[in-house]
């Protein structure tokens, strides 16, 4: 037996220096691949795997894992993944309240975190990192957006609505930041939660003009579900997460000509944007969602600043990263200085193309926009 | 604050307890009668919706995927019990906890790998869409009919359990397993058929709320964590208890939701009060649960009174 373990071991420490030898570069995703939240996961894992196909990438070792949607796991994940698996790169994390649990450590450790999602505010404010990007926006952004949209759209007296967790905190804030009108409203439910009778009663009740919701994944099926049975028929205005290609089939018509804002839509008119839908919808039999698009464009950012420098030169490739040098689907992409997006946010609105539902395009929100919380970050 | 909003309010409150009810009373069922704590129930919830959704998805008629739905959690409440949880009864219950906490995964894994990641999609049946008008408040048909449903499936159980020789064998399971085995009845029979009917009332709930919700890998585990809740309130293994239970976390849920918040507006600022208020009635059932255990530690009816 002995000698047997000896041998293995040393089979898989030399195993361990030739993949050193090999001068990979090893990415680490952390994501949500089962449970509720499991959509957005397979999703940006999906449209990240598809851009390093399409760039017949061979260098980079991607390691998924599935973190649950649980802070604690994630954190196991990203300890293991920077000790064993040597990542010199670490993304994927979807929610916000994830994403506070893992990225502080992680890049305090030197390693780079590059978000193809959550974009919690003290990571874009206070507790920005020199090592930590953002490819996707800034939490507050899309609602900020919706407030905006709101206004035009003459709304007078809103009832709003977010889990209660950073992104939902985020999310209020950020639409009131930029709404004029009252708030018929303001509620906080819980994560996950999955009967929404107690609010759509008070929604009923609140004499409102229109209803502004942030609830991603299943919570928003189960919301939309449960407000068409209801008999309350205000208008709804919402970020784009709760009415994307993850949810869409599974809300169905209850969610058709609903107002959503969103940097990215299938629509958007842009040679790279037309491959990307084009060669997802070939790849996986469906159509992308904003999250896919967020995990192709992380992906491109990440090798184009590979292009640019080693990732073992830390500085070298944070400039490289930090000069955002590759084609967007959303066409135009520039980073603040606090190392998140300035860009444009459309207003969407969800329709059925040849009977599958999906988003258009119908005005913009915002034109290069930037998120507020860069003027706390200092590095 | 009026009258018709707290009257929409409890029977909210009334129709998430009635659901809760369908789930508790196949977990309570079974540690009564076999003393087995079974994690997996929540799988069976998950397998009732999505079997539902499929099948109505491909007939286009909700009541053949309800029956589907029950059928093939019964079905595999069945096939579960006889593969793994028969080998379980005499041991321990950390045993039990760590079989039935692997098959959640097995079943959530295996549902993932056949119907895929993203949430499937099932509406509520064309006859029960709409609202009805309650004489003060306009209220969503399809609550109504799972208040009825819930009612129905109570008085049926009831009577299932007083009324019938199965019934008989259940209750007399409950008091002493060995001396009904030594009394010649089948035993083993016995135990599949309560484990698959607990399996059939945890597929039928999450057929009807899968229709208002997300049918998605995991549904059951939140309402398992509930049902929990609601057998340690009512006592465990008493069907009764788990009425009384079901009824109360529902109301006080639903209500701790609705009135929390607004208490704390009264004299904190909209936003903290509503922070504020959210989480602690999210913890709401959990103090109930707590103060339950203190004074009433063998819940409020026990079912060895």
């Amino acid at each position: 037996m002995k000698p047997l373990k000896t041998a293995a071991m040393a089979a898989l420490v030399l195993g361990a220096a030739s993949v050193a030898e090999a001068d990979q570069v090893t990415v680490g995703m952390i994501t949500t691949l089962s449970g509720g939240g499991a959509g957005l996961g397979v999703d940006v894992r999906d449209g990240f795997l598809l851009a390093l196909d399409m760039a017949g990438e061979h260098d980079i070792r991607l390691v998924v894992e599935d973190d649950a949607q649980r802070p604690e796991l994630a954190v196991q994940i990203a300890e293991r993944m920077i000790q064993s698996e040597r990542a010199d790169i670490l993304t994927g994390i979807i929610w916000s309240n994830l994403a506070m649990a893992v990225v502080p450590a992680t890049v305090a450790q030197d390693i780079f975190y590059i978000s193809p999602n959550a974009g919690p505010s003290p990571l874009a404010g206070a507790n920005c990192h020199p090592n930590y990007f953002n490819a996707a926006w800034q939490n507050d952004m899309l609602h900020e957006a919706a407030g905006q949209h709101a206004n035009e759209l003459g709304y007078e007296n809103t009832f709003i609505m977010a889990p209660n967790y950073p992104a939902g905190t985020d999310a209020l804030t950020g639409f009131k930041r930029y709404f004029e009108g009252d708030l018929a409203g303001e509620l906080f439910t819980q994560v996950g939660q999955t009967d929404y009778a107690a609010e759509i009663a008070q929604i009923r009740a609140s004499g409102a003009d229109s209803v502004f919701i942030f609830l991603p994944g299943g919570m928003g099926i189960s919301f939309m579900r449960q407000y068409e049975q209801s008999g309350v028929d205000l208008p709804i205005i919402s970020a784009g997460f709760s009415f994307d290609q993850d949810v869409l089939p599974a809300i169905g018509s209850a969610a058709l000509g609903v107002i959503n804002t969103s940097q990215w839509s299938p629509d958007l008119e842009n040679d790279a944007n037309a491959a990307f839908v084009a060669a997802f919808e070939e790849a996986y039999g469906r159509l992308p969602s904003l999250y896919a698009s967020q995990g192709f464009d992380t992906a491109n950012l990440i090798l184009s600043a590979l292009a640019g420098a080693e990732v073992s030169d830390k500085d070298g490739f944070r400039e490289a990263l930090r000069a955002a040098d590759f084609t967007s689907v959303r066409g135009s992409f520039a980073f603040a200085p606090n190392h998140h997006p300035i860009q444009t946010v459309y207003v969407r609105e969800v329709v059925e193309v040849d009977g599958v539902l999906t988003n258009r395009i119908i005005g913009t929100a915002f034109e290069e926009h930037r998120d507020v919380h860069g003027e706390n970050c200092q590095m | 604050m009026t009258l018709a909003l707290i009257l929409e309010q409890l029977l909210n409150g009334v129709q998430f307890g009635l659901m809760l009810f369908l789930m508790s009373a196949g977990l309570t069922l079974v540690f009564g009668v076999m003393g087995l704590i079974n994690l997996a129930h929540g799988s069976l919830y998950m397998i009732g919706a999505f079997l539902c959704a499929a099948v109505a998805g491909a007939t286009g008629n909700f009541w053949l995927g309800l029956m589907a739905g029950i059928a093939a959690a019964a079905a595999a409440g069945a096939l579960i019990e006889v593969a793994v949880i028969r080998r379980l009864y005499a041991r321990d219950h950390l045993d039990q906890v760590l079989a039935t906490f692997a098959l959640i995964l097995i079943l959530s894994e295996g549902v993932r790998m056949i119907f895929g990641p993203f949430p499937l999609y099932l509406n509520v049946p064309d006859a029960l869409r709409g609202t009805v008008n309650l004489g003060i408040v306009d209220y969503s048909l399809y609550r109504l009919a799972l208040i009825g449903f819930g009612l129905a499936v109570a008085v049926g159980l009831w009577a299932l359990i007083a009324k019938t020789r199965l019934g008989i064998q259940i209750r007399a399971g409950e008091s002493d397993r060995e001396m009904i085995a030594a009394l010649g009845v089948n035993i083993r029979a016995l135990y599949t058929i309560v484990f698959a009917l607990g399996a059939a009332l945890a597929g039928l709930a999450g057929a009807l709320v899968g229709a208002i919700q997300s049918v998605q890998v995991g549904m059951g585990e939140p309402v398992l964590i509930l049902a929990f809740v609601v057998i340690v309130i009512g006592g465990i293994g008493s069907v009764k208890g788990a009425m009384v239970g079901a009824l109360l976390v529902g109301v006080i849920d639903t209500m701790g939701r609705f009135l929390l918040p607004r208490i704390f507006a009264t004299f904190l600022d909209t936003s903290q009060a509503m922070g504020v208020g959210a989480a602690l009635a999210s913890m709401l059932i959990y103090l109930l649960m707590a103060l339950v255990l203190i004074f009433r530690p063998q819940g409020l009816f026990p079912a060895h009174g």
